[in-house]
């Protein structure tokens, strides 16, 4: 039987804009939820994210965007992801996202979108349910 | 309630002086339930308040504030690309404005150049790309830099993007002698909130230093630093935090240029601040009583800790701006109330100028009629309501009286903290005060999810509306094509033996710990790209960490 470790998850800022109030609130709120949290702090590159994410061996990958370039940064990190072969990583995007840009961001392989006014508590539920019904389908 | 318990609780409170009856405020300052002549027993007049434009300038920095002078009303009049910004700046100047002020682009503010990789989703969003001198000189083509008044949101590149605006001017046969305008320039709050930092804190002081003192040498007119607590107080910070930080940044960069043979009285005239009135934690009176302890502590310490002499360097100039970040997408006309009690809060406590959010700003970027809403604001204010007939209305109230007492208490309480941990810069090179920030910010959505911190129409008094659909900066593909081919041309005209010395030269001079303003002039003279300017100097100074905070 194993044991049932935590649930690890990397927040990430990719892009140049370095508003990370955000990130961070939902970082400590995931950390109270009992997950395992790394933050990669602002800037980073896609490849940085993946390499990061491969290293943590994470469960959950976490993209907070605010600076309007959701569309480009997921298409190139989901192309990435399943060249990698880390397609079972859950993606998910928090930030300014226009809700017409949501089924494009679906499409492209994202989980779920949390826009302006999510809750805490919504994030951490959908996480527990998409990560553990996961593990049963394995 | 009958006579008897009447008499009874009347009792209570004077035995205890009110103390039976602390409230926590929203902001978490406990507060009785009236204050009285017993609050201010203790108020020396002269020595606490004093008229106006006298020390210690609590009441306002000059003697007849609005009655004279309305506090300068600005609006942010939104982004602009490098294609229209110069023929916008000339609709603006023919329309009235004198006051011009330049956004740029995020790779601009951090040191990357447009044809750099990492810089490909940010070209021209939220400003303008400057790669080189000529886009300086395009933007502002045909507008006699002598006549107006230019104000940049710079910070980590603030000594690369001042040396064009002066150059552009030279070619102009502008004299930096008569250039008016602003560069914000600072960093310490860029390490704490905003992001846009490029060297660790050390060398970026320095290059702040070096700015400060080209302004006193030559540009007499142009502010060099604006020290700024609004961006931390959307970030978590408290209003005595909101004040604190700042002033101990501006002490940093004051002792800076004090060690290279500068007077107080030379230095401090040239900063000026952006403090907060409204935002998330916003209490009306608290924020007024704070500022108002602010002007008396910032003159309080030019003159005892730092023996100014000279009224402009203890007079506290500041600027006021609520962010959106207490506005709410929800019901968004609430916030023309909200905006409205901001400015009030603002002008009551002697603001020099005022920049309001806009009510659509907490999903949109702001409509013209947005803007303009907020602009009507400030003119109620100043000419409908009779608040400018008067100087410091509430001076003398019991409650704003003892309310400033505490806030100077505090703030100076908060300075001696950090400065007891080894000070601002190492506070925020080893991340204290992001994690303290991160942690406030995250007990304050705790609270507004609780429903225990009240937002009306976003967790009380809500009604079914639809979801606002969100407005996002778009870059257009266009704008990216024309910077690169741009930057390619202006590579292949330019003089590159020149350029390689000008950058040599600048290098040594950074290993000297010389004053680089002259040396990144002559780059600029020879074209040299932003980017290539902050790689020579991260060759020399290396990169900041960035401080974990989790």
């Amino acid at each position: 039987m194993s044991v049932k470790r935590p649930i690890r998850i990397l927040i990430a800022k990719p892009g140049l804009d370095g508003h990370d109030k955000g990130a961070k609130i939902l970082a400590k709120g995931l950390k109270d939820a009992g997950m395992e949290v790394i933050y990669t702090g602002i800037r980073q590159a896609v490849d940085s994210i993946l390499t990061a994410a491969i290293q943590e061996n994470v469960d959950v990958l976490g993209l907070s965007i605010l600076s309007g370039s959701h569309l480009s940064i997921c298409e190139e990190l989901m192309g990435k992801m399943s060249k990698e072969g880390l397609d079972d990583i859950v993606v998910l995007v928090g930030g300014f996202i226009p809700k017409k840009d949501v089924n494009r961001l679906k499409e492209l392989g994202i989980a779920e979108v949390f826009r302006p006014n999510s809750k805490i508590n919504d994030i951490v539920d959908f996480i527990q349910d998409k990560v553990s019904n996961k593990e049963m389908e394995k | 309630m009958s006579d008897e318990l009447i008499d009874k609780t009347d009792k209570k409170r004077k035995e205890t002086n009110g103390h039976s009856d602390l409230k926590e405020t929203n902001t978490g300052v406990k507060v009785k339930l009236f204050y009285g002549p017993e609050d201010l027993s203790n108020l020396n007049y002269k020595a606490a308040l004093n008229d106006p434009g006298q020390y210690p300038y609590t009441r306002g920095i000059y003697p007849t504030m609005y009655r004279e002078r309305l506090w300068t009303m600005r609006q942010y009049t939104g982004f602009s690309t490098s294609e229209n910004t110069n023929s916008r700046f000339k609709f603006l100047l023919e329309q009235g404005q004198t006051g011009l002020s330049l956004a740029l682009d995020l790779p601009t503010q951090l040191g990357l150049d447009s044809d750099n990789p990492m810089a490909k989703n940010d070209i021209g969003k939220l400003g303008v790309a400057i790669d080189t001198l000529r886009d300086m000189e395009e933007i502002f083509d045909g507008i006699p830099l002598d006549k107006i008044s230019a104000s940049f949101t710079i910070n980590a590149t603030a000594s690369i993007i001042l040396s064009m605006y002066v150059v552009a001017a030279e070619k102009q046969g502008v004299p930096p002698a008569k250039l008016r305008g602003t560069i914000q320039n600072d960093i310490i709050k860029e390490y704490i909130a905003r992001g846009t930092y490029i060297f660790p804190p050390e060398p970026s002081i320095r290059l702040i230093g070096d700015t400060i003192e080209f302004c006193i040498k030559h540009i007499p007119k142009f502010n060099s630093v604006s020290v700024s607590g609004t961006h931390i107080c959307e970030c978590g910070a408290t209003p005595v935090q909101g004040v604190a930080y700042p002033f101990l940044t501006g002490i940093a960069y004051i002792r800076e240029v004090l060690s290279r043979g500068y007077q107080i009285d030379d230095i401090a005239p040239l900063l000026s601040f952006h403090l907060i009135a409204g935002g998330v934690q916003f209490n009306f009176f608290q924020d007024i009583a704070k500022l108002r302890a602010a002007r008396r502590l910032w003159a309080r310490i030019m003159k005892e800790q730092f023996q100014s002499k000279s009224e402009k360097a203890m007079q506290l100039k500041f600027s006021t701006g609520g962010m959106g970040g207490g506005l709410t997408e929800q019901q968004p006309l609430n916030n023309i109330a909200r905006i409205a009690f901001y400015a009030l809060a603002a002008a009551m406590a002697g603001s020099q100028s005022m920049n309001l959010p806009c009510f659509d700003e907490a999903y949109a970027i702001p409509t013209d009629e947005a803007i303009r809403t907020s602009l009507r604001i400030q003119q109620i204010i100043a000419h409908e309501i009779g608040i400018p007939d008067v100087v410091d209305p509430l001076g003398g109230s019991y409650y704003v009286e003892h309310l400033t007492d505490f806030f100077e208490q505090e703030i100076k309480a908060e300075m001696e903290r950090i400065d007891k941990l080894g000070g601002i810069l190492k506070c925020v090179e080893d991340g204290a005060i992001q994690k303290q920030l991160a942690h406030q910010a995250y007990e304050i959505q705790k609270k507004f999810e609780s429903k225990e911190m009240v937002k009306v129409g976003a967790n009380r008094f809500q009604i079914d509306e639809e979801e606002k659909e969100l407005e996002v900066f778009e870059v257009d593909p266009q704008t990216l094509i024309r910077q690169i081919g741009r930057l390619e041309q202006i590579k292949a005209e330019r003089d590159n033996i020149k350029l390689k010395n000008a950058l040599e030269t600048l290098q040594n001079a950074a290993y000297a710990k010389k004053n680089l303003m002259p040396y990144i002039m002559e780059a600029v003279r020879s074209y040299a790209t932003v980017g290539e300017i902050v790689g020579k100097l991260k060759e020399v100074y290396g990169e900041a960490k960035q401080a974990s905070i989790l």
